[in-house]
């Protein structure tokens, strides 16, 4: 087991090698750099000086030098935990993700956290009382989730929270409470905006996982080892958890594992954005747009580390929960 | 032998499935006794009611079916008294605590499926743990003042007097080195030694009924042997009531003593297991012993099959529901006439217009 572990670990960091190597030159195709536009903005303004100063940014950030030379150098200096700097900010990448990174996690493990105590109970209500009128219900709900794409739902909760609540809703503070240090007011305040992420959350990302609790569930129940747990004298509700929903959520680790860990860097970008969250999501799409490649090469980083982590932890659960596939 | 003391009585039990297509009469009239301590044979073809039958007897008839007429009396006695409560199953609340009592506790059920039976996750112990642990109840030393009346004077087991129980349960199955199959996994068995465990799950709790509902379908010959010498042992060991499901007529003659022949969710013809095989009445009964092979026989020819097809389910045919592929079909009769259930000389009975005078 440990020997497995090990191997996937080793897996794992042959793989972020080559997602960061790859994701570099997917920054570097594009014709130019970000100083090109960055040149291009200051020219546009009638900036004569730009060139020169242009130049002495290209030394600086060695954007001069050979692809191979910059990939080696960012990657030397990335394990020694200095992850290069923005152009964007003139910043450090690690004090803009930092900054970012407390509360982009509170928001995404509150989110998950909501989401799936929603969704695995309404999923099994779901199967359990299969087209019963609340079936129904969740069903149309869950559709419409699955449908409407995050930021639409935002969009539409933010003109709702405008104009009927006359209540500011972008942010996740008000705007004495963004620099303040934290208070009874200050929490109040972001529980105040934290619903429309939550509410957005709760109906675009239950929606999948609601389905797939549902139908799992009811094939599960169909099996005869149901019937013949019924048939030892178990109540119903032992039989639907004890034997029904503990093999029928194993689709929903992977899930975890795979979709949910990694989102707890990205959060919903582009809800994010519609609702204006501080979050790493924005940041992340801004530094791709703007060829910030220092900063969008961390960030991928990142993602893919967790993805992998997340895949390995889903994998361990798994062979934890079903001996079917426990490793020797 | 002593006197037949019914167990379990089934009368004019009707089930009817209500799905999208029409209604289903899964069940329609049936009508036996099982007595404690006997063998009750059930055959019929796939999908003739038998399986219904059976779960209704345990008020677990699957969605969307219901019980829409008849009953299903239990003849409900504590260990070691000789007093009876009847207790009608069919009115009780299908996850009440009474049926769950009776639910493997009194009535075990075994299944046709033993691939799937177990849960995959739990090993062979937990499944044998929570029927041991919901029924078995164990003597209590000290009898306190109030708790005078035998019944109450006892206590759930153990975790491990459970344990101990499912190592003695599978060694009695035949299942080689218990102590350590007790903890595998349903994977890491064979389907004969799943079906194993299945009956050691049923017979752990001591029922006086074992409903078996095909329980040899899916094993090949020479466990289905074994399977069966198991349960015969039980029965004898236990004075155990089993009521045997099958479609396979070689291994009815061996377990039942009488036999309940259904078709089409009605029951054709009921008799000792000797009448039903050298005098059967009914035309379908008939037929389906002409339809066993036999060895010896002239080899070349072909074996005997029932004419025609089962009739649509949502569209039965008039009269008697055998007549379409009936060798002794009275034109103006059987295709008008419902046959009613007589009986012919002592426990023989039949439902066939041959019989009836019309």
């Amino acid at each position: 087991m440990l020997n497995y572990i090990l191997r996937r670990l080793v897996y794992a960091a042959i793989m972020i090698v080559l997602v960061s190597f790859v994701s570099f030159v997917i920054i570097k195709l594009p014709p130019g750099d970000f100083l090109t536009q960055k040149v291009e903005q200051l020219r546009a303004r009638g900036d004569r000086s730009a060139e020169a100063r242009i130049e002495d940014y290209r030394i600086r950030y060695g954007l001069d030098r050979p692809f191979i030379e910059q990939y080696v150098g960012w990657v030397t200096k990335f394990v020694q935990g200095d992850f290069g700097e923005s152009f964007e900010y003139e910043r450090p990448v690690k004090d803009l993700l930092g900054e970012r990174l407390t509360m982009t996690v509170i928001l995404a493990l509150a989110t998950l956290i909501f989401t799936w105590a929603i969704a695995i109970p309404l999923g099994v209500y779901s199967a359990v009382k299969q087209y019963s009128i609340g079936d129904q219900i969740i069903s149309v709900f869950s559709f419409i989730g699955l449908g409407m794409p995050g930021f639409l739902l935002a969009l539409l909760i933010l003109y709702f929270a405008i104009t009927v609540l006359n209540q500011e809703a972008t942010g996740l503070f008000s705007q004495q409470y963004v620099d303040a240090p934290w208070s009874i007011g200050r929490v109040l305040d972001l529980l105040n905006h934290l619903w429309i992420p939550a509410i957005v959350s709760a109906v675009t990302g239950t929606g999948g996982l609601i389905r797939i609790m549902r139908g799992n569930l009811l094939e599960t129940l169909g099996q005869p080892f149901i019937e013949a747990a019924r048939a030892r004298g178990l109540a119903n509700r032992t039989v639907i958890w004890k034997h029904a929903v503990r093999m029928a959520i194993n689709p929903l680790i992977v899930i975890l594992g795979s979709e949910a860990i990694p989102s707890i860097i990205t959060g919903n970008a582009l809800v994010s954005i519609v609702l204006n969250l501080p979050t790493i999501g924005p940041l992340f799409v801004e530094s791709l747009r703007k060829l910030d490649m220092y900063m969008a090469g961390t960030c991928i980083v990142f993602f893919t580390l967790l993805l992998l982590i997340g895949n390995l932890l889903a994998d361990l659960v798994l062979a934890w929960v079903d001996p079917r596939i426990r490793l020797e | 032998m002593t006197a037949n003391e019914l167990l379990v009585q089934i009368q004019n039990l009707r089930v009817e499935f209500d799905v999208r297509a029409g209604i289903v009469k899964a069940v329609d009239g049936v009508t036996f006794d099982i007595y404690r301590g006997q063998t009750l044979g059930v055959i019929g073809e796939s999908g003739c009611g038998k399986s219904i039958t059976a779960r209704a007897i345990l008020q677990m008839v699957p969605k969307p079916g219901k019980i829409t007429a008849g009953q299903v009396l239990y003849h409900r006695r504590a260990k070691g008294s000789t007093q009876t409560d009847v207790i009608n199953i069919s009115k009780l609340d299908p996850d009440g605590q009474l049926i769950r009592e009776i639910r493997g506790g009194e009535i075990g059920m075994i299944f046709q499926e033993p691939m799937s039976s177990l849960t995959p996750v739990y090993n062979a112990g937990s499944h044998i743990n929570e029927a041991v642990s919901l029924h078995r109840l164990m003597p209590l030393r000290k009898v306190g003042d109030q708790m005078a009346e035998t019944i109450r004077a006892h206590r759930k087991v153990t975790k491990e007097e459970s344990r101990q129980i499912a190592i003695e349960m599978l060694r009695r199955v035949g299942i080689p080195k218990p102590e350590q199959r007790v903890d595998s996994y349903p994977h890491q068995l064979s389907g004969g030694q799943r079906q194993r465990v299945m009956i050691a799950i049923a017979l752990s709790c001591q029922p006086v009924m074992l409903i078996a509902d095909e329980p040899t379908t899916a094993l090949d010959v020479s466990i289905e042997a074994q399977i069966l010498d198991i349960m015969r042992e039980m029965q004898r060991n236990e004075n155990m009531a089993i009521m045997f499901i099958t479609h396979n007529l070689g291994v009815i003659a061996e377990m039942a003593k009488e036999i309940v022949v259904m078709y089409m969710g009605k029951q054709v013809e009921r008799a000792s297991t000797v009448d039903i095989f050298y005098d059967p009445k009914h035309p379908y009964t008939r037929a389906l012993l002409q339809s066993i092979p036999k060895v010896g026989r002239k080899t070349g020819t072909r074996l005997a099959s029932i004419e025609g097809m089962v009739p649509d389910p949502f569209n039965l045919p008039t009269g008697c529901v055998f007549h379409p592929r009936c060798p002794s079909f009275m034109p103006g009769k059987c295709d008008k006439i419902a046959p009613t259930w007589k009986q012919l000389v002592g426990d023989h009975w039949v439902s066939c217009l041959l019989y009836e005078e019309v």
